[in-house]
């Protein structure tokens, strides 16, 4: 008799712990994007509320069919989900944070922020139309910089990511050209340059050879020191990456008329904004298997809301508006079966 | 292959009987294994080859945009990178068995044939990264402006080495699957020449002959045909491998034609591209067609070496 009651009470004081950890558990996977933002308040809200965020940064395309499939309770996207989709999986979208990338160049005597880029010219390198640094139309809007005869490399993500779908859509917006010869996605069928995988691998590339440009997370921009540029703004002026710039174009965009939060911040209004802000989504079932992690992810991403602002400023991400935060506690009461 | 009777069974050996049917399960394993692998492959990849036909294997196009998917640059890539690989490989790979059997000192010979067979145990991350960051920047500051500017006006040739000098490319990729695989040539050469009977070389010495002539006269003759096969074992290893290639290669969906300029394998366009392939999707069955196609190449490289050695034992 001895070694069963043991054996029992150990199984209940076992279970007794486990139960509790076990239930404020929360899975998610899919975008890259803001993946670091996402681990960091991760952290945070395990202190604060005891909510475990096991996040798995596979990518927005995995994380759809993940999510599509029910195997975690919550995916993420970069490119926001179409309609039809999310009414055939019956997903609700929500945007969670929103970044900016920053184009990266390499050119010898050029510092940080010192070059002037407009978006028309940047579509016409990565077209293979502009060769050189010391084209004309380079020069003309960067008087008192010295360019060198230098052979133009663009530089992408060569593995399919969010990154690519912001920065191709920024391109399309900007160029009628490259939309309807190239277009947007998290691939796409590039016309001229090399690619290299992930930003580590875009960044290096950049760094390596002489008269490159690619394009990064501002983020991870920041945290490397690479040389980022000025970029001429819808308004046409040329602006600075910088959070002030990031919130300018957040607060120029037009929410209330975006079905599905599928919000578009490329080149908004606004003549202090940066033209290359995105939003990245969260992807809710609208039926959920298990109503307490589902009530666990929004009360995850409330937390977020009212208290992850300054981890994502310091991390050069941009908090969501207060009126748009509401407006998706409102869909989550809603439409979230609970 | 010669046939070889079976044993007489002896009757009430349970014991051998369950090995017996152990041995060949494991045999039987192997062939389904292949062949699920093949079929899963195929049927993965059907509605890429129903959509483009023909088409899949023609056309030079790969277009997630516009769902456009075409399987010629990537397997372009993998043969050209694989070829050149073989062509820089093979000769070194032969130099150090030549020398370890020859003409080294019996004292250095196990240190350098140790070492050759740990090169082959460094996991293929690593020579990407030793190949993104020191042979690239080498390429990209010296050899490839100074072969662009030496040979890249050349008549006739030129259009091989033109290019801007990003560092990656074909050639960059051909070299770093070259380094990895002279340990696996190498070492199978080495163990293949210590196998000639010693009286063979003995009596061609005895003759005048010279270590070349033994090599040349002897040697290679007696074992051409293990020399062959790891040989297609080196070029098993180019065609498939994955990480080191897509460090070094540029990866581009387009066909250059210089051997400067960037490109894409099979393997590597799958390992990137999957993560961003939702499920269904015309993506995901090109890569599942693309995968198939990887096997089917291997499965030729296969067959012709079979046959370079059938023909080579006859005469």
């Amino acid at each position: 008799m001895q070694i069963p009651s043991y054996f029992t009470a150990s199984m209940l004081a076992l279970s007794l712990v486990a139960t509790p950890a076990l239930a404020q558990q929360i899975t998610g996977a899919g975008a890259t994007f803001p993946a670091p933002v996402y681990a960091k308040w991760g952290e945070a809200a395990k202190a604060a509320t005891g909510l475990e965020l096991n996040y798995q940064a596979i990518g927005s395309g995995a994380g759809q069919t993940q999510i599509f499939n029910r195997t975690v309770d919550f995916g993420a996207s970069d490119a926001p989900v179409d309609s039809a989709k999310l009414k055939s999986a019956n997903l609700l979208q929500f945007p969670a944070v929103m970044g900016a990338l920053s184009a990266i160049v390499n050119i010898p005597g050029v510092e940080i922020d010192q070059l002037k880029l407009s978006g028309e010219i940047i579509t016409e390198m990565y077209l293979g139309k502009i060769t050189k640094w010391n084209d004309p139309k380079i020069v003309e809007l960067n008087k008192g910089v010295t360019l060198p005869n230098l052979a133009i490399a663009p530089v992408y993500r060569a593995d399919g990511s969010g990154t690519t779908y912001v920065w191709t859509s920024y391109l399309s917006t900007v160029s009628p050209e490259w939309k309807s010869q190239v277009g947007s996605g998290t691939s796409v069928k590039w016309v001229a340059g090399n690619g290299a995988k992930g930003n580590d691998g875009v960044a290096a590339t950049v760094r390596q050879v002489k008269g490159a440009i690619g394009y990064v997370e501002n983020a991870y921009a920041i945290q490397n020191k690479l040389t980022t540029t000025q970029l001429r703004n819808k308004a046409g002026n040329f602006v600075k990456p910088s959070l002030a710039s990031f919130a300018a174009a957040a607060e120029n965009a037009d929410w209330k008329n975006a079905p599905d939060y599928a919000i578009n911040l490329i080149d908004t209004q606004g003549a202090n904004s940066w033209p290359i802000v995105s939003a990245t989504f969260i992807l809710l079932p609208k039926d959920p298997k298990d109503t307490v992690r589902s009530a666990n992810v929004m009360k995850f991403f409330d937390w977020a809301y009212k208290n992850g602002a300054d981890i994502a400023k310091s991390l050069e991400y941009i908090a969501l508006p207060t009126a748009v935060q509401d407006a998706v506690r409102a869909s989550w009461k809603a439409e979230i079966k609970g | 292959m010669s046939q070889t009777a079976n044993p007489p069974r002896r009757r009430g050996s349970i014991g051998d009987m369950i090995f017996q049917a152990l041995a060949t399960g494991a045999g039987i394993l192997v062939l389904v294994l292949l062949g699920a692998i093949i079929v899963s492959l195929l049927i993965g990849g059907l509605p890429a080859f129903r959509q483009f036909g023909v088409g899949f294997l023609t056309g030079a196009d790969w277009d997630p945009v516009k769902q456009v998917f075409g399987s010629v640059v990537p397997i372009y890539g993998t043969i050209i990178t694989s070829i050149l690989a073989l062509v820089m490989a093979v000769p070194i790979a032969f130099g150090i068995a030549f020398w370890l059997t020859e003409l080294a000192p019996n004292w250095l010979q196990r240190p350098v044939g140790i070492a050759v067979e740990l090169l082959a145990a460094v996991p293929s991350i690593i020579y990407g990264m030793w190949g993104f960051f020191v042979i690239v920047p080498v390429m990209a500051e010296y050899v490839q402006p100074f072969v662009i500017d030496l040979l890249g006006d050349a008549p006739g040739i030129g259009f091989l080495f033109q290019g801007p000098p990003f560092g990656t490319g074909i050639f960059t990729a051909a070299l770093i699957l070259g380094v990895m695989i002279i340990p696996f040539i190498a070492a199978t050469m080495r163990d293949v020449f210590q196998t000639v009977p010693p009286v063979f070389k003995e009596s061609a010495y005895g003759l005048g002959c010279t270590t070349w002539e033994v090599m040349r006269a002897i040697v290679i003759p007696y074992t051409r045909i293990s020399v062959m096969g790891g040989i297609m074992l080196g070029l098993g290893r180019a065609l498939g491998e994955t990480m080191a290639v897509t460090f070094v290669i540029g990866n581009t969906n387009r066909i250059s034609g210089s051997i400067f300029g960037p490109g894409n394998t099979i393997a590597s366009l799958i390992a990137l591209e999957f993560p961003e392939s939702e499920a269904g999707s015309l993506k995901l069955a090109s890569l599942m067609a693309l995968g198939f196609m990887l096997f089917v190449i291997s499965f030729i490289v296969l067959a012709i070496s079979r046959m370079l050695l059938r023909t080579g034992a006859r005469t």
